[in-house]
């Protein structure tokens, strides 16, 4: 089956106006803080990392229906499901029929605030020199992913300069995949709007990416 | 959802998406994977710890203190922690600054990438589609709808933080606030401002 991500939304059009919304609002109904904590607590268990939760949202076949905390329940319940930490019968019942699976670790209340702060760093130690060079021209892969990946649809083919080195950082693309860390290096790239979108774009706009290397050659 | 209905055994009143979710969290629990008391700690935390006024403080420091300004754009992770914020989504952070010729914005448009230790969670219109396909190609457009209008020698950058990198803008000093302490200055700098869809508060104003 081929990979389609719903969520690659950058450039797209038809989507209406941008509604803001005073500071204070967050959250818009009370089910939305627990299903963000649910699935805090479940991430810390292991099963999954954060790649491959991106990947289950972003493959939502209704992902462009549902509000922001719709799109993670779903993944949510996917994830579970996929993994064998649950089944769809159980969570239709809303009680336990199985038993549990094992899990590397379960988040206690007084482990929050040190698991927050410690957070999940991506840099890991380069395993070989960097391709690209600070000012380098370079071209975004044209062709599509057929699994998930963190460059965008609008991005493809088109040449920009490298700003930033950032390092290397574990690589969305393989550990989204269950294929480890793969670190790569990670530059931010810079185009100029015409490149993207053409002649009639407005001058002194600009707009960057983070790309791993793969996703790049030189142009 | 509050324990309110408990009372309520077969949650007849419940919404179809709140019986869901009261379905997922209590086979969690029952199965072991979750801790209430965790979950409890959880959502106190991101409704009333971390968020924008974490972010206002960083970017009044760095009004106030050039020292600390030049740090936070040199490393922002590690000037961003002597303020004691650090961790989930800010791993990596990277502070660009706004001047009177560059107005930088920062877009997700593939998720919802945001700095949550220094911003909290992103408000709705940040994670949606009109905002996410949008800023790319049509940032004045959007930021129109923000109620911002820049002089059109301005350059606008933006950011689209596709990796784990995350970005916070420095919204320029308003004038006029030369004798005010951080606190004051921090009351000037709003959200939207550290997103760039939107400018520092003038004093006095709203």
């Amino acid at each position: 089956m081929p990979y389609v991500s719903h969520a690659d939304l950058g450039g797209r059009n038809g989507f209406g106006p941008v509604v803001p919304e005073p500071e204070g609002a967050v959250f818009h109904a009370s089910w939305e803080p627990r299903v963000h904590a649910i699935t805090i607590a479940l991430g810390a268990t292991g099963s999954w990392n954060l790649d491959m939760t991106r990947s289950a949202r972003e493959t939502l076949p209704n992902y462009l229906d549902l509000t922001y905390y719709e799109i993670w329940l779903g993944g949510l319940e996917k994830l579970l499901i996929q993994k064998g930490l649950v089944t769809l019968d159980e969570l239709i019942a809303g009680c336990t029929r199985y038993p549990p699976a094992p899990v590397v670790r379960v988040l206690k209340a007084d482990q929050v605030a040190s698991v927050l702060a410690k957070g999940a760093p991506t840099e890991r130690a380069a395993t070989g020199p960097a391709r690209f060079r600070l000012g380098q021209r370079v071209r975004a892969r044209a062709t599509p992913a057929e699994h998930h990946t963190r460059l965008p649809a609008y991005v493809r083919g088109k040449t920009g300069v490298i700003e930033r080195v950032l390092g290397a950082h574990v690589f969305a693309d393989s550990h989204a995949q269950g294929l480890g860390e793969d670190p790569q290096w990670l530059y931010t790239v810079v185009f100029d709007a015409p490149e993207l979108w053409g002649s009639q774009a407005a001058a002194g706009h600009r707009v960057s990416f983070d790309a791993w290397q793969p996703y790049l050659e030189a142009a | 959802m509050s324990h309110e209905h408990d009372h309520h055994p077969d949650h007849s009143d419940l919404s179809d998406i709140e019986r869901r979710v009261r379905a997922l969290e209590t086979v969690m629990t029952q199965k072991g994977y979750i801790d209430p008391a965790a979950l409890d700690v959880l959502i106190d935390t991101y409704q009333t710890k971390v968020g924008p006024r974490n972010g206002a403080r960083v970017v009044a420091r760095a009004w106030a203190d050039p020292a600390f300004r030049e740090r936070l754009l040199r490393d922002a992770t590690a000037a961003i922690a002597e303020l004691g914020y650090s961790g989930r989504q800010g791993e990596h952070m990277i502070a660009v600054a706004n001047t009177p010729g560059r107005h930088n914005i920062v877009v997700c448009t593939l998720c919802s990438c945001y700095p949550w230790p220094v911003l909290g969670l992103p408000p709705v219109w940040y994670k949606s589609a009109p905002y996410r396909s949008r800023m790319v190609r049509d940032p004045r457009g959007v930021l129109a709808e923000f109620g911002v209008t820049l002089p059109p020698s301005t350059e606008i950058r933006v950011w689209d933080s596709t990796a784990e990198v995350r970005y916070l803008v420095i919204p320029e000093r308003p004038a006029g606030t030369e004798d005010l302490n951080e606190e004051a200055l921090a009351a000037l700098v709003t959200r939207d401002s550290m997103i760039g869809t939107g400018l520092a508060r003038a004093v006095g104003g709203t």
